[in-house]
């Protein structure tokens, strides 16, 4: 119960963090000044965003689907923040250490497409409706390019387990039970012979254990844009031609709570590319010679510093990847729904399979 | 056959979809590089003004203005002592949101700046700017150019009633005094 206090509180500041930055963000690529009234630079603009919110009325159509109307955000919420259960924060800190990880991770946030449905056809109207059914369409052909972008990092790391996934990538490999014994090698190669166990850093992130991930990561990343519903891919929200999509009819605090949800789900993926692609909670900097910086900025396990360190530079690498997402979001224009599902079957899909095929026979040689 | 040359060419290849993809971020990241530098403030007329290409351009409007031109033709304004309640402005105003009503003075009650003679009194001169349309015909037909537009054009309220102006520099009780001695001078007149 407390995990689940503290991790809301920290997601809730998060996510207000997220939503300043974006507002700064999109100012400044679009040559405006963005939120300045509230506080120093506008800084509490979106604490007073929330607030607003929250007072507002709960307007339920009077011919809407009020139970589903009324329990969709709730679901949505619930099937996000649920994926958090099994995020490791650091090498000591983790809400569970379930084995099948990602796995579940994966399965219940796709329940995240129940509630969307349960949202647009609840609300009896046609744009929701239409908002919603794009939204479904496209988070579930998106979680197959973003299913097997993650089943290739997976069969590299041989583990569900995202714990075991940290430890694998970092100089803390020994200190998990059951990884005594490995060793990593430059590039995952046993032939090269180069022993980087010891190196740890940027070394030992999965991008370099298996270079090829790096297109994996690409196209996860690609994926996780569409299921966040974020531009270039945010067809289901169209402000031109379907005024906000499937929570149209939303107010008050439902409509934060949906919100809320978008942005948390921003958060969750960029942790799952992170812990998968680039590292997790370890260090970039890796150890030469008498410089010991990985050491340095990993710390003993078991202890605040370590605790601080891997804290640190998870969420560094999630805020680079966030900032990543919100700079395509005010570049890029709006896909097209046949774009978007080209995209997504002729050329995601076909990749993903390749590099799930390439990931096999690189974890041969890995061995 | 040759394709029409004006029609966008399509899947031209992988790598200039990257390229042109990679483009556009970097223009993105350049204007974000920029957003230390600001627009000044500073008139049209200002030699300066359009060599300002970089940074932010928004105004924090309350706090920064660019300065309106003198012969700026916003807000009206009367100028009481120059009226001559001929009532000129009410009649040709539009959309009516000038109101007047005058009384006879018994003599002649002074001279306006550019000569003219006054003879009425004005107990009402009201101009409701919230439905004023600032075309400007009132001040064109004002005989003595007592009714002027002003270069203020801020000015909102929070209650719409404030939006009426009085010009009157009559109170009521001078109005019913004046209605008086009027009434006293025909009287007179008629014996």
């Amino acid at each position: 119960m407390l995990a689940l206090l503290i991790c809301i509180v920290v997601i809730l500041g998060l996510v207000i963090a997220l939503a300043y930055a974006e507002r700064k963000v999109a100012a400044f690529i679009q040559d405006r000044l963005g939120p300045t009234e509230v506080g120093p630079y506008g800084m509490f603009q979106a604490i007073m965003d929330v607030l607003k919110l929250l007072q507002k009325e709960d307007i339920v159509p009077a011919t809407a689907d009020k139970n589903l109307f009324r329990i969709a955000p709730i679901i949505i919420f619930a099937a996000v923040l649920a994926g958090f259960a099994v995020v490791p924060v650091s090498p000591d800190i983790i809400s569970s250490g379930a084995e099948v990880g990602i796995f579940f991770l994966l399965s219940i946030v796709s329940l995240d497409v129940i509630g969307l449905l349960m949202a647009g056809w609840g609300s009896n109207n046609k744009y929701a409706v239409l908002g919603a059914m794009r939204s479904v369409g496209q988070i579930v052909s998106y979680e197959i390019p973003a299913g097997l972008a993650i089943l290739s990092a997976v069969m590299i790391c041989q583990s569900l387990n995202l714990q075991e996934i940290s430890f694998q990538q970092g100089i803390l490999l020994h200190h998990f039970a059951g990884l005594e014994n490995e060793k990593n090698y430059l590039f995952g190669l046993k032939a090269l012979n180069v022993d980087v166990t010891a190196v740890g850093g940027i070394t030992t992130w999965n991008i370099i254990r298996m270079p090829f991930l790096l297109v994996s990561f690409v196209i996860y990343y690609i994926a996780s844009l569409a299921e966040c519903n974020r531009a270039p891919f945010d067809i289901p929200e169209a402000e031109s031609e379907l005024v906000a999509g499937f929570h149209v009819e939303y107010s008050g605090f439902r409509f934060a709570a949906l919100f809320l949800a978008e942005y948390t789900l921003m958060v969750l993926v960029c942790l799952v590319a992170t812990i998968l692609f680039l590292g997790s909670w370890n260090t970039p900097l890796p150890n030469m010679g008498p410089l010991k910086l990985a050491t340095w900025t990993t710390g003993t396990p078991g202890t605040i510093v370590a605790t601080s360190w891997g804290f640190f530079w998870l969420m560094s690498k999630v805020s680079i990847l966030l900032l990543s997402q919100i700079w395509l979001r005010w570049t890029y224009p709006r896909m097209r729904v046949d774009q978007l599902m080209q995209l997504c079957w002729k050329i995601l899909i076909p990749v993903s399979l390749g590099m799930v095929l390439l990931a096999g026979v690189w974890r041969l040689l890995m061995i | 056959m040759k394709k029409n040359s004006i029609s966008i060419e399509r899947n031209k290849g992988f790598w200039t979809a990257v390229h042109s993809l990679w483009s556009g971020l970097m223009l993105s990241l350049r204007h974000i590089k920029k957003a230390t530098k600001r627009r000044e403030q500073m008139y049209v007329s200002d030699p300066d003004y359009f060599t300002q290409k970089e940074g932010l351009v928004t105004l924090k409007y309350p706090y920064e203005t660019i300065p309106v031109p003198d012969n700026g033709r916003y807000r009206l304004h009367n100028e009481m002592d120059d009226c001559i309640v001929c009532d000129l402005c009410a009649k040709i105003c539009p959309v009516n949101c000038i109101e007047i009503e005058s009384i006879k003075a018994t003599e002649e009650i002074g001279i306006t700046s550019d000569g003219t003679k006054k003879r009425l009194y004005a107990p009402k001169f009201d101009i409701d700017m919230a439905k004023c349309c600032y075309c400007g015909l009132c001040t064109t037909v004002c005989p003595t150019d007592c009714l002027t537009m002003t270069k203020v054009y801020d000015f909102p309220e929070v209650d719409i009633k404030n939006m009426i102006y009085h010009f009157t520099d009559l109170t009521p009780e001078q109005a019913r005094e004046k209605q008086e001695l009027f009434k006293k001078q025909q009287a007179a007149k008629a014996k």
